[in-house]
């Protein structure tokens, strides 16, 4: 629970909060559209667009880009269900807000802390699809529904996945919120030191690698991109988009991979917890740590978008039903084996 | 459709892997899901020009495609003959947009051979070394754009990055990045600027290191393997009929090649190299028959530039060009392939009319063909893979 300095009254708490988690997306979306897509992007493949405008390192480059959604005409296709259409990035962007809610941030500062927060941030995660439904349908455009359907599809495979790569950080830690999560790990041992606490990374390697495969495809991020495919389906869901509402998808895919980034360094690398760093000072500190981590695994995650081919549509399906659920059950038995033998 | 109808379409043979399409195909009968029909193009990234495809689709699968052309069509026949000879390579530059300096040499060829002028040999070798220069250009992007079609972007930025090395190098020869217009019958505009030779040793290195760099980005990769081996298969015979040519045969394992194998033209019979062949013809053969050649071409340079000859650059050719009468053909080994001129003289100062066999319009005709019973993913696949220019197709 979020406890103010001041009691100011639940009805003011309750705005605060939603204050707070409205302003965390878009910056979130900034921050990682930043660093990654501009800066690191850049860096990779020899760009010098993006580190020209405003002088030092193009840091001018994402206003710009924002200035210019801004102006751009909204147009919307004659034949497009016009409510659903203008609705669609809303959705997308609204269930990248509904995951900060249980995201901890500290030992006190958690806008929700949910006994259910695992189970809740994957499910409001996957509502997003709903959203790119609708646009692909609304949008009236054979282009756009070929990459709604994917998205579909996409979705249900690598659902499944995800959640088996968490069920094993959940049974180690013997809770599903993600707070506690966070003091299971502090308060372990590796082998009776407790130096560092226990980061779950450490048993549950697999659950790490299977947890960032399946968020690469649940963000439809290279190699799992085929719902915008860019080459083939043009943007896929978002082709009929322009200006603001296309900036409400781009806020809402790099949100939600601040989310994603965020969940993984909270389940396998201890959140915002800091070895030897207890009570008030955690309060104080656990927003920067958790943000050097999860900026970490957003860097492991850019790094493959940027360098691997996509994969096709059927092998993306096989390779989710044939190697990673199998891998994921095959980790909760184990942990399970060892949970209870140890 | 073609009359070569053999029971080897791709994706319809029975395989364990396709009875799975026929449990399908009986499903669909079931539940009746009606054709699509998709347009590709003529707007669309993966055509990288205005290539239209009329694709009918069942669910991704597509079942026919039709590839629509003449959005380009911009007359080169036709306006030759309203051209004297040395205007001609204006336009003819304008064919492969990407290698325009290949281009020019057939035809310079083709008037030379009219009017029995020999281009002294220095300008041959420059020819040569240019041509050599274009081919890596066109095959670089060609490499990056590859990766740019299966989703990864860093190659695409790579090959345009060194590409430049190339184009930096033809502009400092020609004058001109991507239309040099720079051959004269009988012989070339200029002689080679101070140091240009050193820089091209470098360059050349260059060029050889970032081959290695596609080779560890994508041949190497699992993904790219998969999305490209078995996809988009072209059976030597079937290829060769459909007339396709160049790194697309010979990826289909023929061993041919105008540069060793036809009449002998530019300095080609004094050099020594190899010519690339891959027995499978699928998308992952071209890419890797592409990246060799490369590799070739950037060693064709070096010995090149090892055996440079001095003297003049441009023969004895009256000041103005009039062609005796008689026709000739003359094909080369250009980048996309096997590209001709068959030139008719009346004994005027222009053409009385010029036909252009160019490659990437044969290499295009084996789409409907080819096509059948893919993925539309694999339609870019084998789209990006066989590698046209528009202006190729379309002239």
């Amino acid at each position: 629970m979020l406890q103010l300095a001041v009691d100011i009254g639940w009805g003011w708490t309750l705005a605060f909060k939603t204050v707070l988690v409205l302003a965390v997306v878009p910056l979130a979306a900034l921050v990682l559209g930043y660093t990654f897509l501009l800066k690191m992007m850049s860096h990779m493949q020899s760009r010098l667009g993006p580190m020209d405008p405003g002088g030092f390192h193009g840091w001018f480059q994402l206003v710009g880009d924002g200035i210019k959604f801004l102006q751009k005409e909204d147009v919307m296709p004659a034949e497009a269900d016009r409510r659903v259409f203008a609705i669609a990035p809303a959705v997308v962007v609204i269930s990248t807000f509904l995951v900060f809610v249980v995201v901890p941030t500290g030992p006190k500062l958690v806008v929700e802390n949910l006994d259910v927060g695992v189970f809740y941030a994957l499910a409001v995660s996957s509502l997003s699809v709903i959203g790119v439904l609708m646009a692909g349908w609304a949008s009236a455009n054979k282009f756009a529904l070929l990459g709604a359907l994917r998205a579909a599809a996409q979705l249900i495979a690598y659902e499944l996945p995800l959640l088996l790569a968490v069920v094993g950080v959940v049974v180690q830690a013997g809770t599903m919120s993600l707070q506690g999560i966070v003091h299971a790990q502090q308060a372990g041992s590796i082998f009776g030191w407790h130096g560092i606490g226990f980061p779950f990374i450490l048993t549950q390697f697999v659950g790490f690698l299977l947890f960032l495969v399946a968020s690469q495809a649940e963000l439809t991020q290279t190699p799992f991109d085929m719902p915008v495919a860019e080459s083939e389906l043009v943007a896929g869901y978002m082709v009929e988009y322009t200006g603001f509402r296309f900036l409400f998808f781009f806020i809402g895919e790099f949100g939600t991979a601040f989310a994603f980034a965020a969940l993984a360094a909270t389940l396998f690398l201890g959140g915002w917890s800091l070895p030897w760093v207890h009570g008030a000072a955690a309060d104080l500190l656990g927003i920067p740590v958790l943000f050097a981590k999860l900026m970490l695994v957003a860097f492991l995650m850019f790094w493959v978008r940027f360098t691997y081919p996509r994969l096709r549509e059927d092998q993306l399906q096989s390779l989710a039903w044939k190697f990673l659920i199998p891998i994921g059950l095959a980790n909760i038995l184990v942990t399970g084996i060892f949970k209870v033998a140890f | 459709m073609s009359t070569t109808e053999t029971p080897q379409v791709p994706g319809f043979e029975i395989e364990p892997r396709d009875l799975r399409h026929l449990a399908d195909a009986q499903i669909n009968v079931e539940l009746d899901t009606g054709d699509m029909i998709l347009n590709l193009g003529p707007q669309h990234p993966a055509t990288h020009g205005t290539l239209r495809l009329v694709v009918r689709l069942d669910g991704e699968r597509v079942i026919a495609a039709d590839p629509v052309i003449g959005y380009m069509h911009r007359g080169y026949e036709k306006l030759t003959e309203f051209r004297t000879y040395p205007q001609i390579t204006t336009l003819v530059n304008r064919i492969d947009w990407l290698s325009s300096f290949a281009n020019e040499v057939p035809f310079i060829h083709a008037a030379e051979l009219l009017m029995g002028i020999e281009a002294p040999p220095r300008a041959v070798w420059i020819r040569t070394i240019l041509t050599e220069l274009s081919r890596i250009a066109t095959f670089y992007l060609f490499l990056g754009e590859m990766g740019l079609q299966l989703g990864a972007l860093t190659p695409a930025f790579w090959g345009f990055r060194d590409r430049e090395h190339v184009l930096n190098l033809i502009e400092a020869a020609t004058g001109g990045r991507f239309h040099p217009n720079f051959n004269r019958i009988g012989g070339l505009k200029d002689d080679l600027p101070w140091g240009w030779v050193s820089e091209t040793r470098t360059a050349m290195k260059a060029i050889l290191d970032g081959c290695d760099d596609f080779e560890d980005i994508l041949i190497g990769n699992e993904i790219f393997e998969a999305r490209t081996r078995g996809i988009g298969i072209i059976p030597g015979e079937i290829g060769a009929n459909y007339g396709v040519s160049g790194s697309n045969l010979r990826a289909s394992g023929i061993d041919w090649d105008l540069r060793r194998d036809g009449k002998p033209y530019l300095a080609y019979p004094e050099l020594d190299f190899k010519v690339w062949t891959h027995p499978d013809g699928d998308s992952f053969s071209r890419y890797w028959v592409r990246l060799q050649e490369t590799r070739e071409s950037a060693r064709m340079v070096l010995q090149l530039l090892d055996g440079l000859p001095s003297g003049p650059i441009m023969a004895k050719v009256p000041r103005i060009i009039k062609v005796p009468e008689g026709e000739a053909w003359v094909e080369t080994e250009n980048p996309l392939g096997q590209m001709g001129y068959y030139v008719i003289s009346k004994g005027a100062t222009g053409p009385f009319r010029v036909k252009i066999r160019s490659a990437s319009f044969s290499n295009v005709s084996i789409l409907p063909w080819l096509l059948r019973g893919v993925y539309v993913p694999d339609v870019i696949t084998i789209l990006a893979s066989l590698y046209f220019i528009l202006g190729d197709i379309d002239r």
